[in-house]
């Protein structure tokens, strides 16, 4: 079915760096050679063959810290990712096929919430809630969810208004039918590669935040927080923030590489066949 | 230009063009296409040469190349191409430019598009002839409005002043010949310059086109699809398929005597026998006094209709844009509830609104749409698409399903190979024939076609009529047969009405609605379908009473 | 002389101070009815029920919220932005230097961004398809993915340490001479310069293909012009107003971006400020910084809007 010659090599690299990142997150525990708070060396000692990355600014092993970072870091943007989505995608679609004062009442309040920066919004409510995981995915879902709102509401929109889905109201099929047999297979290949665009937004997102230190909170760190502890190194010439800033860098541009490929593949309409 | 030049050698002398593209289909290798082969052709000075074929024939193409142009990836790998004496494909780009609004002008089939909405008319009429100076600003500007007045543009002292979006599609058309003739160039290229237009402008561009041809000596490449139209203007005529020459004759042997099968196809498409039946004594579906809006009862756009279907008969509805035939099928089907007024169907009055309907009357009610390809699912197969009505009214399900929708692909003459395709893989002939097989499914007692045959190239066209009026003998259904386009309606109907801003202006038996005396706008229509007949534009013009709506 | 452009034009203003006012009370209603207790979020497990007690009457928290909310729009409008928890100044007065210099910064990433960007973007489509296209939208694709601290890191670890042509540091003070301030502000302006450019390029090509492809570029092709008349006299006066907006909308991307780099930088500006006192959970700060950013954000939109409108000559030179 799935012929891994024919995935163009940039897809490729995409999906085995994807893999990479993946299986370290899940893995994290067996993998890295010490604990995520285990100090084992000198502040920031340089790259060797005991530490791979080096020591971080308390003398941890950097690689087992990026191991761990991103276990937290695709834990909460996949988490942030699913609510934004299903919560957008819902209330997109329910707007788009229900219409009226729902529709208006909706939109309009999305409209509000998208007037106001994401990162501006986040941190005015950041600095009431208090600061743990739930606040964060709860934040960051929701602020995200009306770029997904949106798009999803738009794609059903469209479609809702082609002669084929007339066609099946004509014909006196109920909304289940409507929604989930006409609307939502034609809707798919654009929310598909939203979902990446979006999964690569939370990462960044969160990164930030943590990066300003106000995303996951000491002794834990992401990759954002990661490069935060390790930033006062880089006036002294230690590249150690560099890591894991690099490392987020990577994970986007692959997820972003994978989500180009399977819209790619999901908007051929003659059922994959040439 | 070319004025010490020999009379015997023609204006433009294109030599065995070959014509390629670079297509990048998705997923693939990009791959050379080849959209014209060795085609050769002449035009005298002063002449009117007609370029004809179906999408995809290259004749927009080889128009384009007498002025060295390719659209997007199109180029020219062979031949040459010889105008005013010199093979303009060795000038190079610099020669190109020369020559492209000075020698040859080109006329674009949507002015719409065409004008650039940032400036005034004007402006980009005397464009060309100030940039290759072949006029002052104070020449050109006077030629220019002397030329709106002979293609009878009102106010041409002041139309210039305005800007595209100012001026309507039939008027944008005739400024944009205008300019074309403004630099007084050797060969005007038209492509399609009326197929946008409603059939009563139309006329007359048409007529604006020809006399301004006519009077200023200019050359021209007709390019269009409708051979009707193309017989007004042209002195000769090619037709082209596939990128290939087919026949190249004068005008009155291409329609009256072809010699190859193809143009003899083209030539006869509009002759369908139809025997019309009587009006029964009771019919199945009346339309009584309907008004209906849209914007909340702010825009009228049915005012009091009423007609009559009897079973297994054809009414026409016939109308330009805006005349409110679609919006008649919208209100019957329940899409549009009416303000006022019924829909009475088999003797019991319909729901106004679709979801009071039950299913049974939903069955017998069936549509076909205009765009084949927007009104499947692009996502279904045809066996899904098909099967569905019979899953949903019949309950059919599994192999009686499959059966019975192999009999269906059978009946609109497509094999059973075709039950596992999606649409994206079918030609828009076939579209359109799964769409009828889908409404015949239902076993309805009516069919609303709206607009079915006019977006399909006329041979395509021709074969969906004969397929539907077999049809209607064989499942004694009835149709409702919405359409711009009176030679189908003679083709099909029992019953005409003829549509106009909203109100039927004339309605009854096909024989009786089409022999005079006429009403002021049946008489405008009727007078302004093209015929295949030289010199039927002219009796056309001098016979018409009212003026068109374009004006 | 036309009417509809000036009507539009106001209710598009109009729509702004709505929204404007909407916005505050969202800032409002964010930083106060949150489910949990302001005071005690503030002060933490260890606060008293007195110093509960004073802060909550300190914060006029026994008040009805609309009653607070008014009182605090009322400060906002006659220029009274509060006083910060923590330090106990004035918040206007603190703004004031540091609106000032992030306004400076932002400045003269606009002036860099804008032309590059516009430039790259002309080059794109010039080179359509061809390998300077594909490299200038690879490299774009990738930047996006790049987060602002990666790239201003990175400057700082290039020009900073390795090669010591800027500081590492961007320290501003009065006094200081334009040409001191702009070598501090040199790699800050840099990062922000590269944040913004890849979509501002990007949207530039989009903008500028799609008026290309039009068929009056087509009739203007056809009447023998020059490709570089083409583009002066069709395509740019309908390319102008998509690519104003493209430029307004990035603006409004550079204020984000801004707050992030302002703290890689340590500079002194307005985002600092606000994560300062995020971090502090300096609630007054926060609300009026953040109502700053909003406005400065809707305000961009507004002109991108308005220049859409201006440019288009259908509503110019109305039927």
């Amino acid at each position: 079915m799935l012929d891994i010659r024919r995935i163009p090599l940039p897809s490729l690299i995409g999906l085995v760096l994807t893999g990479l990142f993946v299986l370290a997150a899940i893995f994290a525990p067996l993998i890295a050679p010490h604990g995520n708070g285990e100090i084992v060396g000198d502040v920031w000692e340089p790259m060797s063959s005991t530490h791979w990355l080096g020591t971080d600014n308390l003398g941890r092993d950097l690689l087992s810290r990026m191991i761990y970072g991103a276990r937290i870091t695709l834990f909460i943007a996949v988490l942030a990712t699913a609510l934004s989505f299903s919560l957008g995608a819902i209330l997109g679609f329910s707007a788009a096929v229900f219409g009226g004062w729902y529709d208006t009442i909706l939109s309009r309040l999305v409209d509000l919430l998208m007037s106001i920066p994401t990162l501006i919004m986040g941190l005015v409510v950041l600095s009431v809630l208090p600061s743990n995981l739930v606040t964060l995915i709860l934040v960051m879902g929701i602020l995200d969810s009306t770029r997904v709102y949106r798009l999803s509401r738009a794609v059903a929109v469209d479609i809702n208004v082609m002669d084929y889905v007339e066609a099946a109201k004509l014909r006196g099929e109920g909304s289940g039918w409507i929604i989930f047999r006409e609307i939502l297979p034609n809707a798919l290949s654009p929310l598909v590669s939203e979902l990446g665009l979006r999964f690569i937004y939370a990462v960044l997102f969160l990164s930030t935040l943590s990066f300003l230190g106000l995303g996951v909170q000491p002794p834990d760190a992401d990759w954002g927080g990661m490069v935060k502890e390790n930033k006062d190194g880089i006036v002294f010439g230690i590249p150690a923030a560099l890591i894991p800033a690099a490392a987020i860098a990577a994970l986007a541009i692959s997820v972003n590489l994978v989500a180009d490929w399977v819209l790619n593949r999901t908007t051929s309409l003659k059922g994959g066949r040439g | 230009m070319a004025d010490g030049k020999a009379k015997s050698t023609p204006l433009l002398d294109i030599r065995n063009l070959r014509i390629e593209a670079t297509v990048y289909p998705p997923g693939e290798a990009p791959k050379t296409i080849t959209l014209v082969h060795d085609v050769s052709l002449t035009l005298e000075k002063g002449k009117v040469l007609g370029l004809i074929g179906e999408s995809g024939a290259g004749k927009s193409t080889i128009g384009l190349s007498s002025m060295g142009y390719g659209r997007g990836g199109v180029r020219i790998t062979g031949g040459e191409v010889i105008l005013n004496g010199r093979d303009i494909l060795k000038g190079g780009k610099e020669g190109f430019r020369k020559l492209r609004g000075r020698e040859v002008c080109y006329v674009a089939q949507s002015a719409a598009a065409a004008f650039n909405p940032a400036h005034r008319l004007m402006d980009q009429v005397v464009e060309a002839a100030l940039l290759h100076g072949t006029a002052t600003r104070a020449e050109a500007e006077k030629r220019a409005v002397a030329l709106f007045k002979k293609l009878s543009l009102p106010n041409p002292e002041t139309i210039g002043e305005r800007f595209p979006h100012q001026v309507s599609g039939g008027q944008l058309q005739r400024v944009m010949t205008a300019m074309a003739l403004c630099s007084e160039p050797d060969l005007i290229v038209f492509d399609e310059p009326t197929t946008a237009l409603d059939v009563t402008t139309q006329i007359d561009v048409l007529a604006a086109i020809k006399d301004a041809i006519r009077d200023t000596h200019v050359a021209a490449l007709y390019i269009t699809h409708d051979l009707a139209v193309v017989a007004q203007v042209s002195d000769e005529i090619m037709v082209l398929r596939h990128g290939r020459l087919v026949e190249w004759g004068g005008t009155r042997q291409i329609i009256k005597e072809p010699r190859q099968e193809y143009t003899n196809a083209l030539v006869s498409v509009h002759e369908i026998e139809h025997q019309e039946q009587q009006p029964g004594t009771a019919p199945m579906l009346s339309v009584k006094n309907v008004t209906a809006a849209y914007g909340g009862g702010h825009v009228k756009v049915l005012k009091n209709v009423s007609v009559d279907i009897f079973p297994g008969q054809t009414l026409a509805v016939v109308g330009e844009s805006g005349s409110g035939k679609s919006t008649l099928a919208r209100a019957i089907t329940g899409l549009l509830p009416p303000e006022q007024g019924s829909v009475v169907f088999d003797g019991r009055t319909l729901g106004n609104r679709l979801a009071d309907r039950p299913k049974e009357d939903l069955r017998q009610l069936q549509m076909i749409y205009q765009m084949a390809d927007v009104a499947m699912n692009p996502r279904q197969t045809v066996g899904t698409i098909i099967g569905r009505p019979l899953e949903f009214y019949f309950g059919m399900k599994g192999r009686e399903r499959d059966k019975r929708v192999a009999e269906l692909l059978d009946e609109i003459e497509m094999g059973k190979g075709f039950i596992d395709r999606y649409p994206a893989e079918l030609s828009g002939g076939q579209k359109q024939r799964v769409c009828i097989a889908r409404s015949l499914a239902a076993k309805p007692k009516l069919i609303i076609c709206d607009e079915v045959t006019s977006a399909l190239d006329p041979l395509v066209a021709h074969g969906i009529l004969k397929l539907l009026l077999n049809l209607q003998q064989v499942e004694k259904v009835a149709y409702l047969f919405i359409t711009h386009d009176l030679a189908t309606v003679k083709s099909i109907a029992d019953s005409i009405a003829v549509m106009y801003r909203g109100e039927v202006v004339r309605y009854g038996s096909k024989s009786k609605v089409l022999t005079p005396p006429f009403d002021a706008y049946t008489d405008l229509l009727l007078s302004s379908v093209p015929e295949m007949e030289i010199g039927w534009l002219e009796k056309a013009i001098a016979g018409r009473r009212m003026e068109s709506a374009g004006n | 002389m036309s009417s509809p452009i000036v009507k539009l034009v106001a209710q598009r203003i109009a729509l702004g101070i709505l929204l404007l006012l909407a916005v505050s009370v969202l800032i409002f209603a964010g930083t106060q009815i949150l489910p949990g207790d302001v005071a005690q979020a503030i002060l933490g497990q260890s606060a008293t029920p007195e110093s509960l007690a004073n802060l909550r009457e300190q914060l006029g928290l026994n008040q009805p919220a609309y009653i607070r909310y008014f009182h605090w729009l009322g400060g906002v409008l006659t220029g009274d932005l509060g006083t910060a928890m923590s330090s106990g100044q004035d918040i206007a007065t603190s703004i004031k230097d540091r609106l000032w210099n992030t306004l400076f910064l932002a400045f003269w990433a606009a002036v860099v961004a804008i032309p590059l960007a516009i430039t790259l973007g002309l080059i794109a489509v010039r080179y359509r398809n061809g390998w300077v296209d594909k490299l200038i939208s690879g490299v774009a694709l990738a930047s996006t993915s790049f987060p602002e601290f990666f790239i201003g890191y990175l400057l700082v670890f290039y020009f900073a340490v390795q090669h010591q042509w800027f500081p590492a540091i961007s320290t501003v003070y009065d006094g200081m001479s334009i040409g001191e301030r702009l070598q501090a502000i040199a790699l800050p302006a840099a990062a922000l310069t590269l944040v913004v450019l890849a979509h501002m390029m990007r949207m530039t090509r989009a903008a500028i293909l799609n008026v290309m492809q039009s068929a009056y570029v087509e009739t203007a092709e056809l009447k023998g012009l020059s490709a570089f008349a083409v583009i002066r006299k069709h395509a740019f006066p309908n390319a102008i107003a998509p690519i104003i907006n493209v430029v307004m909308l990035n603006l409004a991307y550079l204020v984000v971006g801004v707050v992030v780099v302002e703290v890689i930088f340590v500079y002194p500006g307005m985002g600092q400020y606000l994560v300062d006192h995020v971090t502090k959970r300096d609630v007054p700060v926060v609300q009026a910084v953040g109502l700053i950013f909003a406005a400065v954000y809707i305000s961009l939109n507004i002109i991108a809007d308005i220049a859409a409108i201006v440019a288009n000559p259908r509503l110019r030179h109305p039927k």
